[in-house]
């Protein structure tokens, strides 16, 4: 009898473009970036990592609310989101608000819907997303209807969808890639593999080697990529994307990667389920050293640049912070007008009673 | 006796339940080594082993299954729902598959399950984490619903829940994990399901609550006595089935009532109870049996939660209509 299982690993190896010390090591996969581009993404994950830090200072001081750390994330989340056009459309979920402030949110919404303000999800015109997900995997069904969608409606751009190594375990999952996988339908589906579901290990998880292989099952391409590798990010999600338009169906990529800090602001302790051997291990592949090592050997990068990004960073998240401050206060009738296009009688009813009640 | 906040009132009655019958298991997301999100199971895994308290993969529709199919090899699962607006996830295994398993095997299968999940609004929660989806499950027929308001309560009541043979939903509201500490016996005690609690007494107005809306009852009441009103509160702590001979035995005694519940107003259970009454007990009446609960939209983000969520206020209010009609 054959067995199916052994041997699945070396099918699904990391795709890795440059390495820990910042050197090419897959010269054939080096994508078509001019230096300008490649100064973008830097630019792009030193503006996110301090955007982490400001957040986590801002939640400590109770100017931030609902927060999910980014830091360790930054190739995988801003890697993927650099290979996408306007067009394509983004169903995050709760950690992937950085995907969205590059996709075209404002900053001053994105720190809205910390705070638990209607107007943080109110996406403006032209930025194709949805607020963050929630609900585990929810998403990842809808990504399957808007890539359909797109499809029927001949548009030449593609759903991506976001979620962690926990997500893959959902049903959601397996029904999202499915249902793309039987239409052909032009999604991504890509999973933060950051080894943790809170205080989950993957290896609790599921007994799969990897999580790309799940793509499998469903008859979609699956690759691994390594996920602190902004460049691998970049290239398997540009690749995907083409194959997406060219009517090649879905793909799924899986990134390897690691949260640095705790799971969300509310309460999390990582010492009660990482070890910091493990947190050394992947704190030398921390994706900003690694792509600054690379920049510089090209001479592209310096720490005058990088100080200037930071500088504009903190200025831009101050100036951000204070128009979230200016926002007016949210109200029950705010919400009560969002309930349907037309309120049913309880809630004209009811409009009137916490009108009246907000004008105390 | 000791003094106790609830999550430890119910960690206590956990590790009671995981000492007395090997059938007890306890499992779900992040409750093994982190011992839960809110700690509910905090050190139960070293003292019990990965055998009996252990994680799940993160799907509450698998753990709602793999529930119904440990009951089947006669094992008594206390499943964590990690929070309640993700049973959405998990509703055709306990509304269309557990609730119905004794039914349809012709009382041959039961299932004697416990699902704890914290609910309740009030502690700026993103969405889908606060919401009263207590009426979901109230409405499945073979479902109890049990929501516990003082540790002492949940203690007594998680344990009659574990030892139920029917499927139970215990229900933990979020805001009154750690706001307060009760008097909890060490020792094992039980409360029986479906009995309410008198947890004030008085004569002008019946208040019938649960939950976190016990202690706003509560509150209301204690202003209402400054101005002379004798407001009785019933906790019903069971809320599916609950306990009409308490509240018709209050009713008789006030002839004035007024349900309060945290979640929204629209088919909620407060209408059932007012039902209830007043099928049984119209002639006792003075006035007509009022609700408060929450405006019809979906748990508002957390920014609105505050002036969206019933308070004390909103209950003495409502008692002077009841008084005043
Ligand atoms: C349906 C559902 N179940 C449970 C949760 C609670 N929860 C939030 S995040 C999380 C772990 C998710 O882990 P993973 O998918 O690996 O993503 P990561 O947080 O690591 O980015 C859990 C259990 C939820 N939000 N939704």
């Amino acid at each position: 009898m054959k067995r199916t299982i052994e041997n699945v690993e070396s099918q699904f190896e990391m795709f890795q473009i440059i390495n820990e010390d910042g050197e090419i090591v897959n010269q054939e996969a080096m994508p078509n970036l001019s230096d300008e581009e490649l100064k973008e993404l830097m630019h792009r994950m030193v503006y996110t990592r301090i955007l982490d830090q400001r957040s986590i200072a801002l939640n400590r001081q109770g100017r931030l609310g609902f927060y999910a750390p980014t830091a360790g994330q930054e190739a995988s989340q801003l890697g993927s989101q650099f290979a996408l056009e306007k067009d394509d459309f983004i169903l995050p979920g709760y950690r992937d608000v950085p995907q969205l402030i590059w996709h075209g949110l404002p900053l001053y919404q994105a720190f809205l819907f910390s705070r638990g303000h209607f107007h943080g999800n109110q996406m403006p015109e032209g930025v194709n997303a949805l607020s963050p997900q929630i609900i585990i995997g929810a998403q990842i069904t809808q990504a399957a209807g808007v890539a359909l969608g797109m499809k029927k409606r001949g548009k030449k751009a593609v759903a991506i969808t976001y979620t962690g190594d926990g997500g893959t375990s959902q049903g959601d999952f397996y029904e999202g890639m499915n249902f793309a996988g039987a239409y052909q339908a032009p999604a991504i589906f890509v999973v933060q593999n950051n080894r943790f579901a809170i205080s989950v290990p993957v290896e609790k998880q599921t007994a799969a080697q990897t999580l790309a292989q799940k793509a499998v099952a469903a008859g979609i391409e699956g690759i691994q990529v390594d996920g602190m590798d902004v460049l691998a990010v970049y290239a398997a999600t540009k690749d995907a994307r083409e194959r997406g338009i060219n009517g090649e169906g879905p793909t799924l990529i899986e990134t390897l990667t690691y949260r640095y800090g705790p799971h969300t602001m509310a309460g999390d302790d990582p010492t009660r389920y990482r070890t910091d051997d493990l947190d050394n291990e992947w704190e030398k592949k921390d994706p900003l050293v690694r792509f600054r090592k690379f920049l510089e050997g090209k001479g592209l990068w310096s720490e005058d640049e990088e100080n200037k990004v930071i500088d504009q960073a903190k200025e831009e998240i101050k100036a951000a912070i204070k128009k979230a401050d200016e926002q007016p206060k949210q109200k029950v009738t705010d919400l009560i007008s969002y309930m349907y296009e037309e309120l049913p009688s309880n809630l004209k009813e009811q409009m009137e009673e916490y009108k009246e009640k907000e004008s105390k | 006796m000791a003094q106790m906040t609830m999550i430890q009132a119910i960690t206590d009655a956990l590790r009671t339940e995981l000492k007395n019958d090997e059938n007890v298991l306890v499992y779900g997301e992040d409750v093994g080594q982190n011992g839960g999100v809110f700690r509910a199971t905090e050190g139960l895994q070293k003292e019990f082993g990965e055998e009996r308290v252990f994680d799940t993969p993160l799907a509450e529709s698998g753990i709602g299954g793999l529930s119904i199919g440990l009951a089947l090899q006669g094992y008594r699962p206390v499943p964590e729902i990690q929070f309640f607006g993700f049973v959405y996830e998990a509703m055709d295994a306990i509304n269309g598959q557990m609730a119905r398993m004794r039914y349809r095997s012709g009382g041959t299968y039961s299932q004697p399950v416990t699902i704890r999940s914290p609910f309740g609004g009030g502690v700026h929660t993103p969405e889908l984490h606060a919401d009263s989806l207590e009426g979901l499950i109230a409405q499945q027929p073979g479902m109890k619903v049990v929501i516990p308001s003082t540790p002492y309560d949940a203690k007594g009541l998680l344990i009659s829940s574990i030892r139920d043979n029917d499927p139970v939903l215990f229900l933990e509201h979020m805001k009154l994990y750690r706001s307060f500490r009760g008097e909890v016996p060490e020792k094992e005690y039980t409360i029986e399901l479906g009995k309410a609690d008198v947890k004030r007494e008085g004569s002008d107005v019946t208040l019938v609550a649960y939950g976190a809306m016990v202690h706003a009852s509560l509150k209301a009441a204690e202003e209402l006595e400054k101005d002379g009103i004798q407001a009785e509160v019933i906790d019903l702590r069971t809320v599916m089935p609950f306990d009409i001979d308490t509240i018709l035995e209050s009713v008789k005694k006030t002839n004035r009532v007024v349900v309060v519940q945290e979640a929204q107003r629209q088919a909620g259970l407060a209408a059932q109870i007012v039902t209830e009454i007043q099928e049984r007990a119209i002639l006792h009446l003075e006035a007509p049996v009022l609700r408060v609960a929450a405006p019809d939209t979906v748990y508002p983000f957390s920014q609105a939660e505050e002036v969206w969520l019933p308070n004390y206020k909103d209950i003495i209010e409502k008692v002077d209509k009841v008084i005043n009609f």
